[in-house]
């Protein structure tokens, strides 16, 4: 019975605790106003805007035209990150870019840690990944065990030319050798800090914060709810 | 999700959902050029099958080797089993051996239930006796929400589904009405009185003896086999007036609206309970059934193995 009690990892439909929304009324009304209190807003809507164009025209420039680039993002909101590049590159370049996405929940090293949680999508573009350089797309790079776990899901799907890596934010605390080709903000934090990336397409803004980990409701290692409260930062 | 899954009737519409849209999900790993993911690596998946069976020992084989499980097929015939060992003794040495899951099909209802309360890991039912089979109703489920194109989250409200046969001795038919039940479908026996089981007024469906008059009505037509063994046992007059009454043929087909599609569980009596043609037309889902049940039984494993020890 134990595994009925895990709220948010198993909502159908929305991708289990990935797509987990931290925005308001995620855990209930009390810690809504000490929520508004904490959070420091570090990047708004118009300086995202701009991280990823100044990020699509380097990925422009470092592949030389973005002529054989496949972007995938990583859900949750690693994939709407990859839509919007992609759309901007298309507008430079004059022709649509392959992009999708690539659930890594399979991969994770931490699935025995929490209970079993849903999958999000994986849609690889018809043309396949053989031969193209690969950027992966995620919000937020922390651990790198997000990333090493795609690198793996991505071994099983084919096998790309190259592989590279944009995020939005960095925020450092890295546990394995992997670093960004692309990043939109270098972001120095403490491990007691959460990093909150809202996006239009799930969070009905765009924004990303920085709160101290009591500032919200939970302690963070109390995992077993199975939640990242959409809390990327957290991603371990 | 409970630890354990014996019956279709212990899911909730979300625990039910969450399993379909899991696989619709891995059942895009069917497509890829490498079929395997590494999430069960380590675990040791015991299948346990003391009535004969060859779709669903496979399919539950497959769904655990695409998933890196390890598997063990233990067949009763020629095993300590058949020296007369008790269900509890066998179920010790597979706790012994460090199985994470059991797959059970068992002839006596209850079985995986009493098995469930002796051994650690997960017990999965694969059939017991005139019980339940979760697993082929969820297969069942999940091939009518594709067929109508219905995606994740979609649940099946709306949709009639008629269940035709032998509901007597079917788990089948059981886990199905619970299931599509619970998922919004309305669901709709169709069967001689003779075999119907005495409680069925407590079963959330309606129940009726005209298959002709129940057709127009249909969405989803899922026929029952009939058993060998059942044929001569007075259940009904004979064969062929059973099949007059309750089989599925062309003409019956025709009355169906255009949308609506055949399913059956397999292992089909064509020209009994359906025809050949039938079998074989374009609304048939019966070689889907077969493709589907690797995923939703892929499903099933991840969630019940995927993640953290349930506690004890």
């Amino acid at each position: 019975m134990a595994r009925a009690a895990h709220p948010a990892g198993g909502q159908p439909g929305t991708g289990g605790d990935r797509a987990t929304a931290p925005g308001p009324g995620g855990q209930g009304g009390t810690s809504a106003p000490h929520r508004q209190a904490h959070p420091k807003t570090v990047l708004e809507a118009a300086e995202i805007q701009r991280a990823l164009t100044r990020i699509a025209h380097e990925i422009i420039e470092r592949t030389r035209g973005a002529e054989q680039v496949v972007l995938l993002g990583i859900p949750t909101r690693g994939v709407p990150l990859a839509a919007r590049l992609a759309a901007r590159i298309a507008q430079v370049e004059d022709r649509p870019l392959p992009h999708g996405s690539l659930d890594i929940t399979m991969y994770r090293d931490d699935l025995r840690l929490r209970p079993a949680r849903g999958l999000g999508p994986t849609k690889v573009p018809a043309e396949g990944i053989d031969g193209k350089t690969v950027v992966l797309v995620d919000d937020v790079l922390y651990s790198g065990r997000t990333v090493r776990a795609a690198l793996d899901a991505l071994n099983d799907l084919g096998r790309p030319l190259a592989v590279q890596l944009a995020v939005l934010v960095d925020r450092g605390h890295r546990e394995l050798p992997i670093r960004a080709d692309y990043v939109g903000k270098n972001l120095p934090t403490s491990q007691q800090e959460v990093v909150r990336v809202l996006l239009a397409e799930t969070d009905g803004e765009d924004a990303v914060l920085l709160e101290p980990v009591g500032g919200t409701s939970r302690p963070r290692r109390g995992g077993v709810t199975g939640s990242r409260g959409g809390a990327t930062g957290r991603r371990r | 999700m409970n630890r354990h899954l014996i019956s279709a009737a212990d899911l909730s519409k979300q625990d039910a959902l969450l399993i379909l849209d899991t696989a619709e999900e891995l059942a895009r790993v069917a497509d890829r050029p490498i079929k395997k993911l590494p999430t069960l690596r380590g675990r040791t998946v015991v299948n346990l099958f003391f009535e004969d069976s060859t779709r669903t020992r496979i399919s539950f084989e497959a769904a655990a080797k695409r998933l890196s499980a390890d598997v063990i097929n233990f067949a009763v015939k020629g095993s300590s089993v058949a020296k007369g060992e008790s269900l509890k003794d066998t179920a010790l040495t597979l706790e012994a051996m460090g199985s994470d899951a059991v797959v059970v099909r068992h002839g006596a209802s209850g079985a995986p239930h009493r098995l469930a309360g002796w051994v650690r890991g997960s017990v999965i039912n694969a059939g017991d006796g005139a019980h339940e089979h979760p697993t082929q109703a969820l297969l069942d489920a999940f091939t009518i929400r594709r067929r109508f194109g219905r995606g994740s989250g979609e649940a099946l409200d709306g949709l009639r589904v008629t269940i035709v046969g032998d509901v007597l001795h079917s788990r089948v038919a059981r886990s199905n009405v619970w299931l599509l039940h619970q998922l919004g479908a309305e669901v709709a026996l169709v069967a001689p009185p003779t075999l119907l089981p005495i409680a069925i007024d407590d079963w959330p469906c309606a129940v009726s003896y005209d298959l002709d008059a129940a057709l127009p009505k249909s969405d989803v037509v899922m026929m029952l086999r009939i058993q060998q063994e059942r044929m001569n046992a007075a259940y009904f007059p004979s064969v062929r007036e059973y099949s007059r009454r309750y089989g599925l043929d062309a003409a019956r087909l025709r009355q169906l609206p255009d949308e609506a599609i055949v399913m059956h569980p397999g292992p089909m009596n064509r020209g009994v309970e359906i025809a050949a043609e039938v079998a074989d037309s374009p609304r048939s889902t019966i070689v889907e059934q077969v493709a589907n049940g690797v995923s939703v039984r892929m499903a099933v494993l991840y969630l019940l193995l995927g993640g953290l020890e349930a506690v004890q």
